[in-house]
């Protein structure tokens, strides 16, 4: 098939040159030196700057080879044929964008608070198993799937998963993975919405800063809107200084007595934040949703470049094993469950997340200028996230690992206080006292640092020390809160946006039944689709807030295995379409992705529904709390009988989403296995792939422009005579 | 290191021009001087944009 290369005339094989092939074996010696020292380095202090260049380095070499070939072999990206965007332009959803703007586009939808928070978590193991999982899970995985789904969606006019499945899998699949997307979505947004209950719970100074993102928000809203429409950059300054005042002025909340109205129950947040959902839904976009998602892009690229920066600068030294006993014997506290599958599980963006699919079908392949354009961005976009989230990994293993088990663990296991949550830590094996428990929550400012769960305050304890390390100057109560903040705000507008797009999916698909409905301007159905959405993530939102077992260790498992079975269903979905584009040479690009994907999501979710340790299986927890609650028995940490009847009906419902999650999956995946099957009997067959237009437009597609190819995309520019485009 | 500083001021503001849309505004303006058409005021032409957008959602992911 390779022969056909031919038509693609700039893939020609050129010998590499002597500079590139020092330069690349440099690279390699730099990336196999690193994995040694971590490979090798048991019981003594190693310096995170080894988890870090060993992933710089794998990730160079993942580009520039495995990338390139996926590019041009495996999907033969063209450059000749039109992409939406150049056919369809519009000036609304299809618009021609510059790749650097684009990529940053990109990474701005598919990055948030994921990436942050599962290596918190699952640090607990150790800092090798996550970091081995996020280089080689994103390489071979999830930089893989993000590719591959923006490619083909690009190739189909910018079409959605759900719509990819439906038509090219059938209509049971389509349904499935339908229902799948939408009750996946609900489960992450309440995740995300617990976390950032968790990290504000009790903290004036982080409810004054958070709270007065919204008014900053609207102002930037007006501004953009009637005062000078267009100068995002003006706005977005100025909100960005606002937002460091709103952050240094929470410190100063206890002296303007305010700190007793601004510290807030869990209860109450969920209240405020259901509310917040719901308005910022049926508000217009300019006000509220635009300018904060401009916040949110600008302090995410702004804060993980520092953090990088700090982490050279400051050169930490990890404080945990490489892997602990948890891993080994899955009786971690902050989550349940061994090393396979559940690590994971716990990370999936950063390495492999199903969400990315619905951002690379849809919005980004509608803005791609030219098709090699989608190794860039998609594949690239996703190593720059799966950076993200090394970086966490590392701020949350340099943290003491006393402290780290203290902040982690439910508050059912660490009684809340300082002196229970220090005899259970010290009961795990570690050292801590209520004393260095109580100096590390003055430290930053905050009341109490124990059973903060969620990875938010972990995260931000771990960054405020680098940064602190890094910089000095005494502001680790600053750097704290701003990291807290920077999580908020990423994660707020996550919830902002997928309640919309929840919206908007059940208002289409209602629609369908009634046409009115799916009349997106009709403001009752708006109200009452927004109603259910948040109604639906602002229940398990209030179950999550209220377990007695926690709801950072009852819910994150199900959050990371939603996530990681939507990403079965889009590689199921492009490992199909290559078979059906007569590719079947080239289909374990992304098979082999999708059976481990399958065999870890599977375990899991059988672990999950079927094991018989309640502390891992739904059902067996339901049973043991059941049965005590028969008997008129209390069983810790449930403290009356309403407390032991809400883990009952929790653990039920859970493990039945769980249930229903892996049936959808197992539907989709069936419904495939027999268009594969038909596929390979009859050599390929037809998809919806549009027909190829020429294009007429010349764009690099990397970032960097060698002169050579400068000269060649001149001299095309010539040939077909046109439109240069945003390239400078 | 003479030829690095306007590189990254040149990259700069070109960052600047992109965020602002300051080049989508005044490939409009050329558009509309082609076809003849008034171009109408920058305000209306962001409004416009950002109304047009609203109907589509642009997901963000965790």
């Amino acid at each position: 098939m390779s022969r056909l290369q031919s038509d693609a005339p700039e893939v020609t094989r050129r010998r590499p040159s002597p500079r590139s092939v020092v330069v690349w074996t440099a690279v390699a010696v730099v990336g196999a030196l690193c994995w040694t020292v971590l490979a090798l380095s048991r019981g003594e202090s190693v310096n995170a700057l080894w988890v870090l260049f060993a992933a710089l380095a794998s990730y160079a070499i993942a580009y520039r080879f495995y990338s390139r070939f996926i590019t041009y072999r495996v999907l033969r990206a063209d450059d000749r044929r039109a992409t939406p965007a150049e056919r369809y332009e519009n000036g609304v959803d299809f618009e021609v964008t510059d790749r650097r703007v684009l990529f940053g586009h990109h990474f701005a939808a598919i990055a948030g608070a994921g990436p942050l928070v599962g290596p918190v978590l699952a640090a607990q193991m150790g800092y090798l198993p996550g970091t081995i999982w996020i280089v080689v899970g994103v390489i071979f995985a999830g930089a893989v799937q993000d590719l591959t789904v923006l490619f083909f969606s690009m190739r189909r006019g910018g079409k959605s998963l759900g719509q990819m499945v439906r038509e090219e899998i059938g209509l049971v699949g389509g349904i499935a993975a339908l229902v799948a997307v939408f009750a996946i979505m609900i489960i992450i947004l309440a995740v995300l919405a617990l976390i950032v209950v968790n990290a504000l719970a009790e903290s004036p100074w982080g409810v004054f800063s958070i709270a007065l993102t919204i008014p900053i928000a609207l102002f930037m809203g007006v501004y953009l809107r009637f005062l000078r429409p267009g100068r995002v950059l003006e706005a977005t300054a100025l909100g960005v200084v606002l937002l460091l005042l709103a952050i240094v002025g929470g410190g100063y909340v206890e002296s303007w007595g305010l700190a007793e109205s601004l510290t807030l129950s869990p209860e109450t947040l969920v209240v405020a934040l259901v509310v917040y959902g719901f308005v910022a839904s049926v508000l217009p976009v300019w006000l509220l949703l635009t300018p904060r998602d401009y916040l949110s892009t600008f302090m995410k690229i702004g804060v993980i470049a520092l953090l990088a920066v700090s982490l050279v600068v400051a050169r930490p030294v990890l404080a945990n094993e490489a892997v602990t006993s948890f891993a080994r014997e899955g009786n971690g506290p902050v989550f349940a469950g061994s090393l396979f599958p559940f690590v994971f599980i716990t990370i999936a963006c950063g390495a492999l997340s199903g969400f990315h699919a619905l951002i690379s079908s849809g919005t980004t392949p509608k803005m791609v200028a030219k098709e090699r354009q989608v190794r860039l961005i998609g594949y690239g976009g996703m190593l720059m996230e799966s950076f993200v989230a090394i970086s966490a990994l590392i701020a949350a293993s340099v943290i003491d690992q006393g402290l780290y088990f203290a902040v982690n663990s439910p508050a059912g296991a660490t009684g809340g206080t300082v002196e229970t949550a220090a005899s259970f830590v010290s009961g795990l094996g570690f050292t801590a006292t209520p004393e260095t428990l109580a100096a590390a929550a003055q430290a930053v400012g905050e009341e109490s640092v124990v059973s903060r769960t969620g990875g938010a305050p972990a995260l931000a304890l771990g960054i405020s020390q680098v940064f602190h390390e890094a910089f000095g100057g005494g502001l680790q109560a600053f750097w704290y809160h701003f990291a807290i903040m920077f999580e908020a705000l990423f994660i707020l507008t996550a919830v902002d946006a997928g309640t919309r797009v929840g919206r908007f999916m059940l208002q289409d698909t209602l629609g369908n039944v009634w046409g009115k409905f799916g009349d997106l301007s009709w403001r009752p159905g708006n109200l009452i689709a927004s109603a259910v959405v948040v109604g639906a993530w602002g229940y398990f939102l209030y179950t999550g807030v209220t377990d007695p077992l926690g709801g950072i260790n009852q819910l994150f498992p199900l959050f990371g295995i939603a996530n990681q079975l939507l990403a079965a269903i889009a590689l199921t979905l492009v490992t199909t379409l290559l078979v059906k584009h007569g590719r079947v040479r080239y289909a374990w690009v992304t098979a082999v992705p999708l059976v481990w994907d399958l065999v870890t999501t599977m375990t899991a979710s059988y672990q999950k529904v079927f094991s018989d340790n309640p502390a891992i299986g739904y059902f067996a927890q339901r049973a043991r709390y059941a049965d005590a609650l028969a008997t008129g028995e209390l069983l810790a940490p449930a403290r009356d009988a309403a407390q032991m009847q809400q883990v009952v009906t929790n653990s039920t419902v859970n493990g039945v989403l769980q249930s229903v999650f892996a049936l959808l999956v197992i539907v989709v995946a069936a419904n495939a296995a027999v268009v594969v099957a038909r596929a390979l009997r009859a050599g390929q067959l037809p998809t919806t792939e549009e027909p190829a237009v020429p294009s007429a437009l010349v764009e690099p597609a990397g970032i960097v422009v060698t002169a050579r190819e400068r000269a060649e995309l001149d001299a095309l520019r010539a040939e077909i005579g046109v439109r240069t485009g945003a390239d400078r | 290191m003479r030829g690095v500083l306007p590189a990254v001021w040149s990259g700069l503001r070109w960052a600047h021009r992109q965020v602002d849309g300051q080049d989508r505004w005044e490939a409009h303006l050329r558009r509309c001087a082609e076809h003849g058409h008034p171009p109408g005021s920058r305000a209306d032409f962001e409004r416009r944009r950002a109304d047009a957008k609203a109907a589509v959602p642009g997901g963000r992911c965790c």
